[in-house]
């Protein structure tokens, strides 16, 4: 909300006070100034809370000046030539002002015109370009006439983007004043949170500038000079549901005059932000600006007309189904059942407290004017500006609540502004229905509570002076203040909240810079830890340690991104996507299924920047849950690798690329560092991957999950350059049960171990895991270790054979093992290998 | 044969100094050690001496001996000394070449990001407490205060989620606020009539219905912040959340709270931190005010507190929500937003 400072001074006395002191001050207490654009003032260096914006005006090169005579211009039609003295000497200043043309040729003036004048070097925005430019006025010559200053319009002296013609001055001001000290001003835009929607009005801050600066806030302007004839029997009201419009109030003003505002009103409305129209259209604007209460002008006679002769009988109803209403802005709009409408006897006249309707509109020709200011349900009002996406000032009061004590208050403001900008004489009394009058809250409070509260003591009479300066009626009775909330607000509640509403406005006035900063003194929690937090942050340090970089990735993804994981055709899974009701683009319209699909991307995005990529992320993927609307979160981990097995270097190196092995090496180390046990490996089938180089990994019958060379079709689906990518998705929910809290060290072999390397000749259908499996059963608590070295093909061996080389390591915790024992044991391995698998030892 | 034995020593030892390399030096130790040496020969000849003469020429042979192995042994050392010396004399590699490269694994920035947070309000007691992305509207919005139609939900765009209710409607949680009450209502149950303090955080993936741009994103990392007990104030809050600004920036920064508004804490205040880059001098990193806007906060509101479980005439407490992004790129001056979810290896590269 935009509030210019000349405004607030109505109210409360700023003699004194910054505008910088007061912008902090009022951003500190809740009331943040986004922005501060200074009309003329000097614009202050150094660091503010507001961004600071607008143009200073040189008090001794932009002041007031008179223009005593508007001559033509020697060979120029659309210029004229004024005669101007600048409380110095006479300047003879060029202008193409349209609204100086009438003048021309009249002689001397009387009075002389007050304007604007910038004299050479002054600094000004640039009229003619759009947006904000400065410039400097400098010396030049136009059409053969020197000219060296200007008088200025509005948007050269950055008051608004008017640049039709000068701006005209009234004020009495002598020629030479700096113009600064005219209409010198700034204006605060102030970001209005909900909770202080009270405030969305200059009277509103300025009751805050009082309270946060203890200076008096002069009483609202209410007074209202009511001498024509009673409104009684002018107008009825009926209301059908209170709890949608809990008050409605009219008021008259006859025989008025349609035409512009004065020239202070319109520049005041300006700085506000809305645009002057006429005096009477102001004037509500003006009125709900000051205190709050949208209100809106009928023309009374149209009612009249409309209800064939006799007063009108305005009624507010719900619109019925399929009800259309053609609106200020000529939208013709289909109303909902939950719209409120006010109407007369002939239909429907506007939208409740949202916006007015065409035909009772006031116009040039409007006599005389019925007033409404009313109280509408804010929900219902936000309701109905969200069906009809629509937006007005009036909407957007309303929908964030308006105290019906206002809509009285409102009118008898509009009244009186009308009646000093456009005569007319306003109706004695008002036409007001209310029947569902707010009851004020009433909280108890006591410095008990701020201390519970803000940790901070407050004496009674503190918290009594600051509520007051607030609005609050306090009663104090010992330590207990009971607390009566003003007519002016809607927002605070009753009991324990109330009282909470109310700590937070002895906070915001008590400065929260002044309660001291405590460390918590509380009861400690029961610390429970957070254990898959513990093993998600294992797992990260365990991959990063294996050289691979974490990737965190978009959860909103499309299908068709999706699909690219799976070769095409594909038969689509059965699992619905978790859908989107509003996706704000193409590309991000579900939540992801798949993982493998996410850090993919990334791979395909990193493919050209470097060759060898290793990468891993750890999230959830969303699958329809059968248990209700909300879908499993499941959490999973997929790491991708790609590309040579080292980093290339001068001296070569092992640049061979990374394949199903590597990726298996990180699947193992992953496990075998979070102590998993008991692994195996099988043949997977998953149609992401090779058919002949995937595997799943199982701990005992749970699979944890798959990994290999991606199937060259899905490859080819992303530009994922020459190597394969080898990857694997990993169930983490499933780990996280298998790892262990704790395990038992084993202690340091205090005898010597025996080593003996042994290569088996078998079937080429036979698996290196069977072996492994035999030998290790075979070899039990005496083989401490087994590792594969070697795997030869050849003729020596002869077709559809391998050999399988092994180093075994034989260890007793208890003794030196003889000979005897290696050799027994041997015989035992090469037996039940050859028994079982038809394994022949290799000489 | 005493003299001869001297002489035997004089020649060799003069030998030895001109032995220049090893295979020189293991002729010599033939033609003076070896078994035709004329030392060893001398051996033999003292059986010819008189019983006499035989324990002093015997000693003196082995005297010769001696000193001529341990000549031998001091040649030895010296030559592989020289050899050592002139080997690292010519041995020189061109250090300037690059050394071979090893992949280096990190963590994404975010998650180191998170890791800070997390550990710095651990040692404050404060531990993780985690909780879903889809929510409810009922847990996202009603429970923490936000009625239906309330204005306060403008100020947070949503994504819906197909599958809701009308009354209920699901979407993707705008804050990890919505975990609030899950864990409340957790922790209360376990004794509802005399609920156990909480102090935990709340980190995890929320989503606004926003067009990404630098500064903006669809979806974010919060950390969310939550402390209720039977005597927690709004000074508590502040001095919370001072050390946990100190630590994270490891820096002497002042705070400063502002009032401001959410809809379940209240009061509530937005905490600036004085600039750690420039000392709150201005600087471009907080576009010369001094100040960063770092985190939202405020006392639990009585109905977010009765929501949970705990009664608000007997429970207080605070509430504080923070970005990572924001407080990753005030770190380390990133300027686009974006770079967090592309995670192109350039960017990622930088945080090790």
């Amino acid at each position: 909300m935009k509030v210019p400072i000349s405004w607030l001074k109505d109210f409360v006395d700023l003699d004194g006070v910054s505008i910088e002191h007061l912008a902090h001050t009022l951003t500190m207490a809740g009331l943040e100034v986004e922005e501060i654009r200074y009309i003329g003032l000097p614009i202050p260096s150094g660091q503010q809370l507001s961004k600071l914006s607008g143009l200073a005006w040189d008090r001794e090169k932009i002041v007031v000046a008179d223009i005593r005579e508007v001559g033509p211009h020697p060979d120029a039609d659309r210029l004229v030539l004024c005669r101007l003295y600048d409380g110095e000497k006479e300047h003879s200043v060029l202008t193409g002002a349209p609204n100086l043309f009438e003048y021309k040729g009249q002689g001397e003036l009387k009075p002389p015109i007050k304007v604007a004048y910038a004299k050479e070097g002054a600094e000004i925005y640039d009229g003619h370009q759009a947006g904000s430019h400065k410039t400097t006025l400098k010396r030049t010559k136009i059409r053969g006439v020197e000219s060296y200053s200007m008088v200025c319009s509005e948007k050269e002296l950055g008051i608004s983007e008017e640049h039709e013609g000068v701006l005209f001055l009234e004020t009495d001001a002598a020629a030479g004043t700096p113009l600064a000290d005219v209409l010198g001003d700034a204006v605060f835009d102030i970001a209005i949170t909900p909770n202080i929607a009270r405030n969305a009005n200059i009277y509103g801050v300025a009751r805050e500038a009082s309270a946060l600066l203890g200076r008096p806030l002069k009483p609202m302007p209410l007074e209202v000079q009511a001498d024509g004839p009673k409104i009684e029997g002018a107008a009825r009201i009926e209301i059908s549901e209170p709890e949608l419009n809990p008050r409605f109030v009219l008021g008259m003003i006859r025989d008025i005059e349609i035409k512009p505002s004065p020239e202070w009103v319109r520049r005041r409305l300006t700085l506000a932000g809305m645009r002057p129209i006429n005096n009477v259209v102001d004037a509500t604007n003006y009125a709900m600006l000051e205190l709050g209460e949208p209100l809106h002008a009928f023309d009374y006679d149209v009612l009249v007309q409309r209800a064939k002769g006799k007063p009108p009988v305005i009624s507010t109803r719900r619109a019925k189904k399929k009800e259309t209403l053609t609106t200020l802005d000529g939208v013709e709009r289909q109303l909902d059942d939950f719209t409120v409408l006010v109407c007369d006897s002939a239909g429907s006249l506007s939208l409740g407290g949202v916006m007015g309707g065409l035909e009772s509109e006031v116009t040039a020709s409007t006599r005389n004017v019925l007033l409404e200011g009313a109280a509408w349900n804010f929900i219902n009002i936000r309701k109905t500006l969200n069906a009809q996406r629509l937006a007005s000032e009036a909407g957007y009061r309303f929908s964030r609540g308006v105290h019906p004590a206002m809509a009285e208050r409102g009118v008898n403001r509009g009244l009186e502004l009308m009646r000093q900008w456009a005569s007319g004489s306003v109706a004695q009394g008002l036409v007001d229905e209310y029947p569902l009058p707010p009851q004020p809250s009433v909280v108890e409070i006591g410095p008990g509570d701020a201390l519970r509260w803000l940790g901070v003591e407050l004496s009674t009479e503190q918290l009594s002076d600051i509520l007051g300066r607030l609005g609050f009626e306090v009663k104090a009775k010992g330590d207990a203040l009971t607390v009566t909330t003003p007519d002016h607000r809607l927002d605070i509640g009753e009991g324990v909240i109330g009282k909470a509403d109310l700590m937070e406005e002895v906070a915001r006035i008590y400065g929260y810079e002044n309660i001291p900063a405590t460390r918590l003194g509380d009861d400690l929690p029961p610390q429970r830890g957070n254990r898959t937090l513990e093993i998600e942050e294992r797992i990260r340090d365990l991959l990063a340690r294996l050289g691979l970089q974490e990737v965190m990735t978009y959860r909103l993804t499309s299908p068709e991104q999706e699909t690219r994981r799976l070769p095409v055709g594909t038969p689509p899974d059965d699992k619905p996507y978790t859908q989107l009701s509003n996706p704000i683009s193409q590309e991000r319209t579900v939540l992801r299924k798949s993982l493998l699909a996410s850090v993919l991307e990334i791979v395909e995005r990193n493919a050209n920047i470097r060759e060898r990529l290793g990468f891993f992320e750890i999230g959830p993927v969303f699958h329809a849950s059968e248990a209700g609307p909300l879908p499993d979160e499941l959490q999973r981990l997929v790491l991708a690798l790609r590309g040579p097995r080292q980093p290339g270097h001068w001296q070569g190196g092992d640049v061979g690329a990374l394949d199903f092995y590597d990726v298996k090496g990180v699947v193992t180390a992953l496990l075998s560092g979070l102590g998993v046990d008991g692994l195996a490996f099988e043949p997977a089938q998953h149609p992401a991957f090779h058919p002949g180089k995937s595997a799943r990994v199982l701990a005992g019958e749970q699979q944890l999950g798959v990994f290999g060379e991606l199937h060259p079709q899905v490859q080819a689906q992303y530009d994922l350059g020459g190597h394969p990518v080898q990857a694997a998705a990993l169930n983490l929910d499933a780990i996280y049960s298998l790892v262990l809290a704790r395990f038992d060290s084993r202690g340091v072999p205090a005898y010597p171990p025996v080593l003996e390397d042994m290569a088996f000749v078998v079937d080429e259908t036979v698996a290196a895991g069977q072996i492994e499996a035999l030998i290790r059963q075979t070899g039990g608590k005496m083989l401490s270790d087994l590792q594969l070295f070697d795997v030869y093909r050849g003729e020596q061996i002869g077709a559809g054979k391998k050999s399988l080389a092994y180093q075994l390591t034989y260890q007793d915790a208890e003794r030196t093992l003889t000979d005897e024992d290696v050799s027994k044991m041997r015989h035992r391995i090469v037996k039940r290998l050859e028994q079982e698998l038809g394994a022949k030892l290799r000489a | 044969m005493l003299a001869e034995l001297d002489n035997i020593h004089q020649e060799a030892l003069a030998a030895a100094k001109q032995v220049a390399d090893q295979a020189a030096l293991d002729e010599w130790r033939s033609r003076y050690l070896g078994r035709n040496a004329l030392l060893t020969q001398s051996v033999k000849q003292l059986g010819s001496l008189s019983a006499e003469e035989r324990p002093a020429a015997g000693q003196k042979i082995n005297q010769v001996k001696q000193a001529l192995e341990a000549a031998y042994e001091e040649r030895k050392a010296a030559l592989q000394a020289d050899q050592l010396q002139r080997s690292l004399e010519t041995e020189r590699l061109d250090v300037t070449l690059p050394g071979r490269k090893l992949p280096l694994g990190r963590l994404h920035p975010i998650s180191q990001t998170l890791r800070r947070i997390n550990v710095i309000f651990a040692e404050m007691g404060f531990q993780v407490y985690r909780s879903r992305d889809v929510e409810t509207d009922e847990y996202n919005f009603l429970l923490l205060n936000f009625p239906p139609n309330h204005p306060a939900r403008e100020m947070q765009d949503s994504f819906y989620v197909e599958g809701g209710s009308a009354d209920n409607p699901l979407l993707l949680r705008t804050h990890t606020s919505a975990g609030q009450i899950h864990a409340m209502r957790e922790f209360a149950a376990e004794a509802p009539d005399n609920p156990p303090p909480v102090r935990i955080v709340l980190p995890g993936m929320c989503y606004r219905y926003e067009q990404v741009s630098a500064r903006s994103e669809v979806q974010f990392t919060q950390v969310e912040g939550l402390a209720v007990g039977a005597d927690i104030t709004f000074g508590d809050l502040k001095g919370t959340l001072t050390d946990f600004a100190r630590r994270f920036f490891d820096a002497d920064v002042r705070t400063r709270f502002r009032a401001s508004h959410f809809p379940f804490t209240e009061p509530s205040a937005e905490m600036d931190v004085e600039c750690f880059v420039c000392g709150g001098g201005g600087c471009s990193v907080c576009k010369h005010s001094g100040w960063l806007e770092i985190l939202g906060s405020g006392m639990v509101h009585p109905n977010v507190l009765r929501n949970g479980g705990y009664d608000p005439e007997r429970y207080t407490g605070f509430a504080f929500g923070m970005g990572p992004e924001r407080l990753t790129m005030l770190r380390y001056r990133i300027e686009d937003i974006r770079n967090f979810w592309r995670n192109d290896l350039r960017f990622l590269e930088q945080f090790s």
